[in-house]
């Protein structure tokens, strides 16, 4: 089997060490055995919807977002909606997530139209208001799984009742810093305010993204896009010390026994 | 009276800061000055006779300041200079106050003074300098600054106020410095890097910062990349390029980490220096250096001089003894400056061994996502065993993991005291550690040294 994963804009929205997705993605389909394949599509290149099936976009500051937005709806766009009604994979970051909504309108200047692929808009409330910036632990809303990871965001994201948040922040802001709601999802198209390496930390996430993947690629038949297990032991680890860092208490990741003193200083 | 009040307090809490050893008494003194009679710097400032000098950018702020404190001490002028880097307006307050004497006379011609990217436009209407040096903008410490384009915007606002007869040194290869500086009417000495060393061909890294026009948000051209995103480059669109510097660093040559080599060519003298500093980055910084001595008006012999005899400031390419190893600290805070480090490391060392120490205060920046920024790759077949510690020791391990590191290559420890006992362990004869850590871990980890009586504390730098 063969993962095909589209990176856009990698040298546009990278602000974050966004390429981290990418590099968990691909060696975990390796370690799974499977082939990788990944296209980066940059500002004016076409996106072929049915060459890949699993679509990223980092995230950037207004600058990069204000070059990359007509490019995303226009060169792009209808590529992309095709891709995502037909099953494909999405995550989109930061401000790759608010250019997933149907407008972000930045502290200056006028508004930036977005795909509209998810049900969202975004406001920034002005150059004078509080950035939210910190780490972020988010419980998510069925299963309960946990996302750790660091939010930096000026703009205020409301959804429509076309998305429902990925979960509820349990430490951090999330998508408004007012209903505790932390990112968007709809289909298998994810939009969170966790910016940058956000899957290492989080390989459920990782798996959820490929498992969509790989269904829209070869059937849904669920021998044969089931995921082995892999032993996330570093990856639990990391998850753990980051929530303790961030002061949530009283999780638990399989195999992550044993906290860490804390630091003299 | 109130100045004189002010002076008298900083020197008396820089003693008592001293004294019950609460630390370096660099920037507390400082603030008690300049809540007593807020002028202070503004005053000492204006009363220095050759004028004041402050250096600011993301990296090699402490190291540019030391080697022009280098070159100007080999002139034979007395400076003012917060040498142990605090450089908020406090750092600056803290230094003046410690050279005034209560007459608010300077004892020192030139203040030399690193800033903080963002305490800039504050410190040039403080000091109103006759030399700011521009050194370059890397993504850095994001969960502090925002947006990088904020940092931007500041020091667009101090260069703006500016006074009209002060002389702008700036780096030229660096498109986001170099477009601030552009339109800058006042006197400008650019300075820049005219190849490669050893006519290196390097390529744009994953986490190159400024690859699109500042003016119509083409992408750059590139005939040369030095570092990061610096380099020769031209706007294919609006055609905005390169500025041609004015202070240009040719035949550059790196020597592992034992040091670097260059001729800096200025007006037609050619100014061949070299410095045990290792690694581009400081090739950058000795240019700057040179750039503003020689606008400062000093010869070139001294220029020459002075480069030569500066040593590293405290972990930037710090040696330490090791019990009876050798252990090279150096400073490794941002992707880029990163990058530069680890290829430092390989030139130096065939099969290495590396403690790399991650913290997450604020001095480090909280956010640790810039991990995945920089390019752990080459070191993997490369590094014979690498040690992980610190707050975020976990996360760094896992970075690791993902490029390619086997789990025998990397072991993580919990404390700073086990983490250089094991990575000493792992050296072989004649091999040395090469210790890569954050701010505060540095920090840190010399404090655990200096218990050790293997280095001295920071401010008796």
């Amino acid at each position: 089997m063969e993962l095909r994963i589209c990176h856009l804009y990698p040298d546009l929205l990278n602000l974050y060490g966004d390429r981290g997705n990418i590099t968990t993605l691909v060696m975990r389909a390796r370690w799974r055995g499977f082939s990788v394949r990944v296209i980066e599509a940059r500002l004016d290149d076409p996106v072929d919807p049915d060459a890949s099936d699993l679509f990223f976009i980092g995230g950037g500051e207004d600058r990069q977002q204000r070059l990359a937005a007509p490019d995303l709806c226009g060169v792009k766009g209808s590529a992309l909606r095709e891709a995502a009604a037909a099953g494909a994979a999405i995550l989109a970051v930061c401000g790759g997530y608010q250019l997933l909504g149907h407008y972000y309108r930045p502290a200056g200047g006028p508004d930036l139209v977005g795909l509209g692929l998810l049900d969202l808009h975004t406001v920034h409330p002005g150059p004078g208001s509080r950035r939210i910036i910190g780490n972020i632990v988010v419980r998510e809303a069925g299963a309960g799984r946990i996302l750790v990871g660091f939010e930096n965001h000026g703009g205020r994201t409301y959804l429509g009742s076309g998305a429902r948040p990925i979960g509820t922040a349990i430490v951090g802001s999330g998508n408004n810093g007012q209903d505790r709601g932390e990112g968007a999802v709809w289909r298998s198209v994810y939009g969170t305010y966790l910016h940058g390496p956000l899957l290492p930390k989080n390989p459920w996430l990782a798996d959820e993204l490929t498992a969509a993947a790989l269904r829209r690629r070869y059937g849904s038949t669920a021998g044969e896009v089931a995921l082995e297990p892999l032993p996330d032991l570093e990856e639990h680890r990391a998850a753990a010390a980051a929530a303790v860092r961030a002061g949530a208490r009283g999780l638990s990741w399989p195999e992550a026994r044993g906290q860490r003193p804390e630091h003299p200083s | 009276m109130r100045e004189a009040a002010a002076i008298a307090a900083a020197r008396l809490a820089a003693s008592l800061s001293r004294l019950t050893r609460m630390g370096g008494g660099t920037t507390l003194p400082g603030r008690i000055a300049a809540a007593i009679s807020p002028g202070l710097v503004a005053g000492l400032s204006s009363r220095m006779a050759r004028g004041v000098v402050l250096i600011s950018g993301t990296n090699g702020k402490t190291t540019t300041a030391r080697s022009l404190a280098g070159i100007l001490e080999s002139a034979g002028l007395a400076i003012v200079h917060n040498r142990a880097g605090a450089n908020l307006l406090s750092g600056i307050a803290t230094a003046l106050a410690a050279h005034a004497t209560l007459r608010g006379r300077m004892r020192g011609e030139v203040g030399l003074f690193e800033v903080d990217e963002a305490t800039l436009p504050a410190a040039v209407e403080a000091t109103r300098p006759r030399v700011v040096v521009l050194l370059n903008l890397f993504r850095d410490q994001l969960d502090r600054y925002g947006e990088i384009d904020l940092i931007a915007e500041r020091w667009r606002r101090a260069l703006a106020v500016l006074p009209s007869e002060s002389t702008l040194v700036y780096n030229a290869d660096d498109p986001m410095v170099a477009d601030l500086c552009r339109d800058h009417t006042g006197p400008v000495q650019a300075f820049g890097l005219e190849e490669a060393p050893h006519g290196e061909d390097r390529t744009l890294e994953h986490a190159a910062d400024a690859r699109y026009c500042y003016r119509c948000g083409r992408p750059y051209v590139y005939t040369l990349v030095t570092l990061g995103h610096m380099g020769h480059y031209r706007c294919p669109g609006c055609g905005a390029a390169r500025p041609a510097p004015q202070v240009r660093a040719r035949r550059v040559s790196i020597h592992g980490a034992d040091g670097a080599s260059a001729t800096i060519v200025a007006d037609g003298t050619m100014i061949p220096v070299s410095t045990v500093l290792p690694g581009l980055y400081n090739v950058y910084d000795v240019t700057a250096a040179a750039a503003a001595a020689l606008t400062l008006g000093i010869a070139p012999a001294d220029v020459g001089r002075g480069i030569a005899t500066t040593v590293p400031a405290f972990g930037r390419g710090e040696r330490v003894d090791l019990g009876g190893r050798e252990a090279l600290m150096l400073l490794a805070k941002n992707p880029a400056g990163f990058n530069e480090v680890l290829r430092t490391v390989l030139l130096a060392e065939a099969s290495p061994v590396v403690l790399i120490a991650i913290n997450d205060l604020i001095a480090d920046g909280r956010d640790i996502s810039w991990l995945w920024d920089v390019d752990f790759e080459v070191l993997r077949d490369r590094a014979r065993a690498v040690v992980v510690t610190g707050l975020r020791a976990e996360d760094m391990a896992l970075r690791l993991k993902y490029a390619g590191f086997g789990a025998e290559q990397v072991s993580v420890e919990h404390t700073g005291e086990t983490a250089l006992d094991r990575a000493r362990g792992l050296l072989r004869d004649g091999e040395c550690l090469y210790i890569l850590p954050t701010y505060t871990a540095m920090l840190h980890l010399r404090e655990i040294l200096a218990r050790r009586g293997a280095v001295r504390g920071f401010w008796k730098e």
